[in-house]
């Protein structure tokens, strides 16, 4: 056990961390709207600078770095600490551009994967549908062959940034017959395709952060399909992976952590510092000690990667765990504010323009989405601990 | 970096580990419960003829100089097993008396420790928090007062007793007016005693530059130990949950098939597993003396309490009736956990702790 840098690492932090702070004037981030040409520069800097898209092959518009786990974590540590606007790291980056990478073919590759990356492509996910949730696999929306084209009929649903994509990757059944895991294909198309329509699905924080999909008689090329058709189950399973590792980041709750602390330093209850209140502070030092446990937890989890070995039970829980201590900081932060917590929108007396009331609300969401609470239960039990799958009921005449 | 256990600290675990399987059965532990001594002393021989008295004695004095991390891997080993002896006293003495005493009783003291040979009562619970105005005063180099909870005073040739000032000092158990107490508690596999103390003599341990220094070393250490205790006691019992509902049928199929049943299992080890890295860490956070070591041993006790409760309630449910009957033995685990949770400090006390470390306090 060394948690000790040495030279090399310290050295590219120091480097990494240097580079961010001296190029503050270039500095773009979320408050300006996706293809905002400030933040394309911003990301195009990053990617020649190997801080994003660092392990992609250069062929294909990344920096073409060996994948080194330390150094990807030591940027994002210095984006963390710096302030610096972070890497793209949207559904396009996270999940597409992984999943091309291990199943896509050349020409795909070639056509995607740096526009993507430079955030000139704008993609989102198709795969929920208002059947198919947590039981992925029964997905209905169909792709029918009709000559040289597949005709698309059916809905997604849960489908976040649909407004703004110019693609989209979805999950399609092909085959009616096969089995249901094996009739399912992967396909990408452009979303401007007559027969799509949008619409926005307003959630629990009152923003449209989600969308509904309809598709009508929507006909594609037969290139548009990711592998071989059929096999699109194995090919999200790639893309799956993918997801539950960005959910779930313990250096996100440390942050959140220390902003906590400050609230309870500046809010006041009866003229008393809440961080004086002895109650609201074994509160918050209960929920210190989970995110240290998750934090050595992730430590764990990477020395595993670094080593190439299974994190297992340690890397199974990060999504349950993370999510739900994320959840319970936002609580804590509410219940700092007290009535002022109720507080929504634009109004008087609002901290911090109502981000932990928004937190609070959206990360719910994220505990529903990406593998629900209680699927990630599932994983755990069958997986980790190697429990039983519950027998499929019998059918009777 | 890296932050895994090496392969030395695994094979270590390995070796104790399996001294325990082949040396410490369920029938044991009941006899060491119902006050047969005899079980812990033959235990206690082999892990002392296995070295263990001398893994935190420092090279230069005849012990293996190992660290708190290696300490806390074999605790949970321990916890595991619940076994009825251990190494508690010989590695809080090695830290306080390296930690405080002149060069002379170092070369004494040391050597016998990791030998053997000078066994320690820990009495140090009142350096957490006194339960009934406990406590040792000291007067003309003398102790008068009580020291509750003290640890592994069954097998002691001497005590080490840390004062109301935080100053530590060694006596020999049989020295005039020392008297012991032995306490029953539900925790049958750990023997707890209460010593009074009426003006008997003492060698106080005055090598420390800031006196309380190495009391508060020993208590830090102490906190991570019985957290590692309680991680491997709690990571039994949810085996076992797992693997009984495995066994058992209801309604013409395991247990274990039953999501309400799976998923009481899969919420034991989401918040179990993180636990093991956070031992770690705190134990690694004491050795390198990070700044924040004393903070993450109160952290590391006080979410290795709240954790190891609700794993030692949930896995007796997963084993229904049988869970509550003396036969199946799973109540030493879940006792084991519970007097973990109160030993030198309950949750509450050792978060206030924490709080106060950091500043947090009006």
């Amino acid at each position: 056990m060394d948690l000790s840098l040495g030279p090399e690492y310290e050295a590219f932090r120091d480097a990494t961390t240097e580079f961010l702070l001296s190029s503050k004037e270039k500095w773009s981030g979320s408050g300006l709207p996706m293809r905002d040409p400030l933040r394309l520069a911003w990301q195009k800097l990053l990617i020649d600078q190997g801080y994003a898209a660092r392990t992609i092959p250069a062929r294909y518009g990344g920096y073409g770095a060996e994948p080194d786990i330390l150094k990807s974590r030591l940027i994002s540590e210095a984006f963390a600490q710096t302030g610096a606007p972070p890497p793209f790291a949207n559904q396009g980056v996270s999940m597409l551009v992984p999943t091309l990478l291990e199943k896509g073919s050349e020409e795909q590759k070639q056509a995607w994967v740096g526009k993507t990356l430079r955030g000139e492509t704008i993609w989102c996910q198709g795969y929920s549908e208002p059947g198919a949730g947590s039981d992925l696999a029964s997905l209905r929306t169909s792709a029918a062959l009709d000559g040289d084209e597949y005709v698309i009929n059916g809905q997604k649903i849960w489908t976040s940034t649909a407004a703004q994509a110019d693609m989209i990757f979805c999950l399609v059944r092909t085959d009616p017959d096969a089995p249901k895991h094996h009739g399912i294909s992967y396909m990408i198309f452009a979303m401007d395709t007559p027969g799509i329509e949008v619409r926005p699905l307003i959630d629990m924080t009152g923003s449209p952060n989600f969308n509904e999909v309809f598709f009508t008689d929507v006909r594609v090329p037969l290139d548009c399909v990711v592998g071989e058709p059929g096999q699109g189950w194995a090919v999200a399973n790639a893309t799956l992976k993918h997801e539950r590792g960005m959910l779930g980041d313990p250096n996100a709750a440390k942050t959140r952590l220390l902003a906590i602390v400050e609230l309870m330093k500046s809010e006041t209850l009866d003229g008393e510092r809440i961080i004086d209140n002895p109650v609201f502070r074994d509160r918050l030092v209960k929920l210190q000690a989970e995110v240290y446990a998750m934090q050595a937890n992730g430590m764990r989890v990477m020395t595993a990667s670094l080593k190439g070995d299974s994190a297992g039970m340690a890397g199974l829980v990060i999504k349950l765990q993370g999510c739900e201590l994320n959840h319970q900081l936002a609580g804590l932060a509410i219940d700092v504010m007290g009535e002022l917590g109720l507080l929504y929108g634009e109004t008087p007396r609002i901290r911090d323009r109502g981000s932990w009331q928004w937190r609070y609300m959206y990360d719910l969401g994220l505990i529903i989405g990406g593998g629900t609470a209680q699927i990630q239960k599932n994983i755990i039990a069958e997986r980790g601990l190697g429990m039983p799958r519950e027998p499929k009921p019998q059918v009777t005449a | 970096m890296g932050f895994a256990l090496s392969d030395d600290q695994r094979l270590l675990q390995e070796t104790i580990a399996g001294f325990l399987s082949n040396n410490v059965t369920l029938d044991d532990v009941r006899k060491a419960a119902g006050g047969d001594n005899s079980v812990s002393d033959r235990i206690g021989d082999g892990l002392t003829e296995l070295g263990l008295p001398a893994l935190l004695v420092p090279k230069e004095y005849g012990g293996l100089g190992l660290g708190l991390v290696e300490a806390a891997v074999l605790q949970e080993t321990l916890g595991s097993a619940v076994s009825p002896a251990g190494f508690t006293g010989a590695a809080l003495a090695s830290i306080g008396i390296a930690g405080a005493a002149s060069e002379e009783l170092k070369t004494e003291l040391l050597p016998a420790i990791a030998s053997g040979a000078a066994r320690f009562a820990i009495a140090l619970s009142e350096r957490s928090g006194a339960r009934d105005n406990a406590g040792i005063k000291v007067e003309g180099g003398r102790l008068t007062g009580t020291a509750l909870f003290v640890l592994d005073a069954a097998r002691a040739t001497h005590i080490l007793v840390a004062d109301s000032e935080g100053v530590l000092h060694v006596l020999t158990v049989d020295e005039n007016g020392v008297g012991r107490t032995v306490l029953s508690t539900i925790d049958g596999t750990r023997d707890y005693a209460e010593y009074r103390f009426d003006n008997a003599p003492a060698t106080p341990l005055t090598g420390e530059n800031q006196p309380g220094m190495a009391a508060d070393r020993m208590l830090a250490a102490a906190l991570i130990l019985i957290a590692a205790d309680t991680l491997g006691a709690a990571q039994h019992m949810l085996d076992a949950a797992v693997d009984y509902a495995g066994e058992r049928e209801q309604f013409g199929r395991p247990i274990a098939q039953f999501q309400a049943v799976k998923h009481m299992c899969a919420e034991m080890a989401a918040k179990l597993e993180p636990c093991r890295a956070l031992v770690w860490h705190a134990a690694y956070a004491f050795d390198s003396d990070d700044p924040e070591g004393p903070i993450m041993a109160c952290l590391a006790k006080a979410h290795l309490a709240e954790t190891g409760t609700f794993v030692a309630r949930t896995a007796t449910e997963v084993h229904g009736g049988m869970g509550f009957t003396d036969l199946l033995g799973l109540h030493f685990w879940f006792k084991r956990i519970g007097a973990n949770r109160q030993l030198f400090g309950g949750p509450e006390k050792t978060r206030a702790e924490a709080a106060r470390l950091q500043g947090w306090t009006a």
